[in-house]
């Protein structure tokens, strides 16, 4: 311990306590705090980047369940077009089978209806034809065979009888 | 790129291994210029003496050191500044002191070195010495640029360079560059291992600072002491000293309430015990500081003594067998003291990151 204390040097004491001190406060504003400063820059980042990466990560994954949506819907709109489509082609079909079957009827009853005008056009002139016949045949009949009563009453009986044939 | 640091602390190590050719060399020379003593016994004296001036701080910066046929000392190396203060400054350059072996004149005072220590003496420069043969001349008070505080320039220097370039580094991108990447992964680990975990996220990057240079300068300083210049800071008391007086500043200034509190009156215990505590906890403040002092000064010491004994003993043994197996427990001993370097500048952070973090704690629960 004697030769401890006599060996220490007070000025080696001096100029270690005044250097290192000195080196401590240089390095600190030329070293440590740039090293310090920039490695923990990196470091924070890094974890950033990493929080990026991990956001970006869970962004897509949105982005693809947003897709597969989309897409789903989209299929599903087409199906309901396609529907809509097929139910408006068989309306549609359906009312041109509809329209042309009551122009159909409609030409039908019209032609019966003339059909049916003609044909009572044609009665009545046949009508008018064989009463003036029979007029004609009354006047013949009257002529000639008025000279018998009886003659002239067989004749208006058998006469009577033909028209009523028509 | 990615290689290069590797290379240069392989390079590293390799030169860390070379103290053992040259010092063995050193003590060679040593026998050679002390024609007095012969045989074993003062070989033996020999290596003691030079273990015991190599633990010594000097005043100028020689790398080794023979002597000519005609008896003269040769130093290699360079000498540096002397700063004294004896009523008023003196400086003068370590040559003038010759190694302690001629009178320095500065300012109408005379000085010589003994023991690597200045003393005022008289023109003549005799040392006047007690019956413990410790001198009693005039000891002034010694400001001077020594080995050691030069040794703790250069690497301050080193320091600023090597990170101020690393933290340049990182305003061209992200990850550093060159040294760097080295660097960076022990910077984290005094701040991930060390600080965050001893003191908390909300009181850590106060300190950190002071632990990043502690941690660096410790281990530099520790592996310079490995190297063939020969310098050991880290074993001069005065320099743990100094490293652990910041600690035990930093700790009381930036402590909180809490922490005085369970120093004085330490909650949870009878008001009996409280008294008795105050006085072991107030002791305890300058206990931590002085244990991590005393821990890096004897442990790198120690390991200085072992390595150079060990290498010593290549002198003793003179024959292939013995110097063979002390060069190789040398060798094995020079790795674990490359460990030793980096765990004791490991161990003194880890500590005062513990201590700091007991001053800042917060104590909710009682």
């Amino acid at each position: 311990m004697d030769k401890l204390i006599n060996e220490f040097s007070v000025g080696l004491f001096f100029w270690q306590l005044l250097l290192f001190v000195g080196l401590v406060l240089l390095l600190r504003k030329f070293a440590w705090k740039p090293i310090l400063d920039s490695v923990e820059k990196r470091e924070s980042g890094i974890e950033d980047a990493l929080q990026a990466a991990e956001n970006a990560k869970l962004e897509m994954q949105n982005l693809q369940a947003d897709n597969e949506k989309l897409l789903n819907e989209a299929r599903a709109e087409r199906e309901t077009m396609l529907k809509e489509a097929r139910e408006l082609k068989a309306k549609m079909i359906a009312d041109a089978e509809g329209d042309a079957q009551a122009k159909a009827n409609k030409m039908i009853e019209q032609a019966q209806a003339a059909i049916e005008s003609e044909k009572k056009s044609a009665m009545a002139e046949l009508k008018g034809q064989v009463a003036s016949l029979s007029l004609e045949i009354a006047e013949k009949v009257v002529k000639d065979e008025l000279s018998s009563k009886d003659k002239q009453m067989e004749l208006v009986e058998s006469m009577l009888g033909d028209a009523k044939l028509n | 790129m990615q290689r290069k640091p590797v290379v240069s602390l392989l390079f590293f190590f390799l030169i860390a291994f070379l103290p053992l050719s040259v010092l063995a060399q050193e003590d060679m020379h040593l026998k050679e210029i002390a024609p007095g003593v012969e045989g074993e016994q003062g070989v033996k004296e020999e290596i003691k003496e030079y273990i015991d001036h190599h633990l010594l701080d000097s005043h100028d910066f020689s790398l080794f050191s023979y002597t000519k046929d005609n008896g003269e000392h040769v130093y290699v190396g360079f000498p540096l500044p002397v700063i004294l203060w004896d009523d008023g400054l003196k400086v003068f350059s370590s040559s003038k002191l010759h190694h302690g072996e001629a009178v320095a004149e500065a300012g109408g005072n005379y000085y010589k070195s003994y023991h690597n220590k200045i003393y005022r003496t008289n023109a003549e420069g005799d040392i006047n010495l007690d019956d413990h043969h410790h001198p009693t001349n005039v000891k002034p008070l010694d400001f001077s640029i020594t080995k050691n505080v030069f040794t703790i320039l250069i690497v301050g220097l080193l320091m600023l360079w090597m990170f101020s370039s690393m933290a340049k580094s990182y305003k061209k991108g992200a990850l550093p560059k060159g040294m760097g990447r080295f660097l960076e992964p022990i910077v984290l680990y005094i701040r991930d291992d060390i600080a965050i975990p001893n003191i908390g996220k909300k009181h850590y990057k106060r300190y950190m600072s002071f632990l990043l240079t502690i941690f660096f300068f410790i281990w530099i300083i520790n592996l310079l002491g490995l190297t063939p210049l020969g310098v050991n800071v880290t074993n001069n008391i005065a320099v743990t000293f100094a490293l652990a007086l910041l600690t035990f500043l930093i700790t009381n200034f930036t402590a909180n309430k809490s922490y005085w509190g369970h120093i004085f009156w330490m909650p949870g215990v009878p008001k009996l015990m409280r008294i008795v505590l105050a006085p072991i906890e107030l002791l305890g403040i300058f206990i931590k500081p002085f244990s991590l002092l005393i821990r890096l000064y004897a442990n790198i010491t120690a390991g200085h003594i072992v390595l150079m004994s060990i290498i010593g003993l290549m002198f003793i043994f003179k024959n292939w067998i013995g110097s063979s197996l002390s060069f190789g427990l040398a060798f094995a001993l020079a790795l674990l003291e490359l460990l030793v370097a980096a765990l004791q500048a490991y161990i003194f952070t880890m500590l005062s990151a513990l201590y700091f973090g007991q001053a800042v704690e917060e104590h909710d629960d009682h």
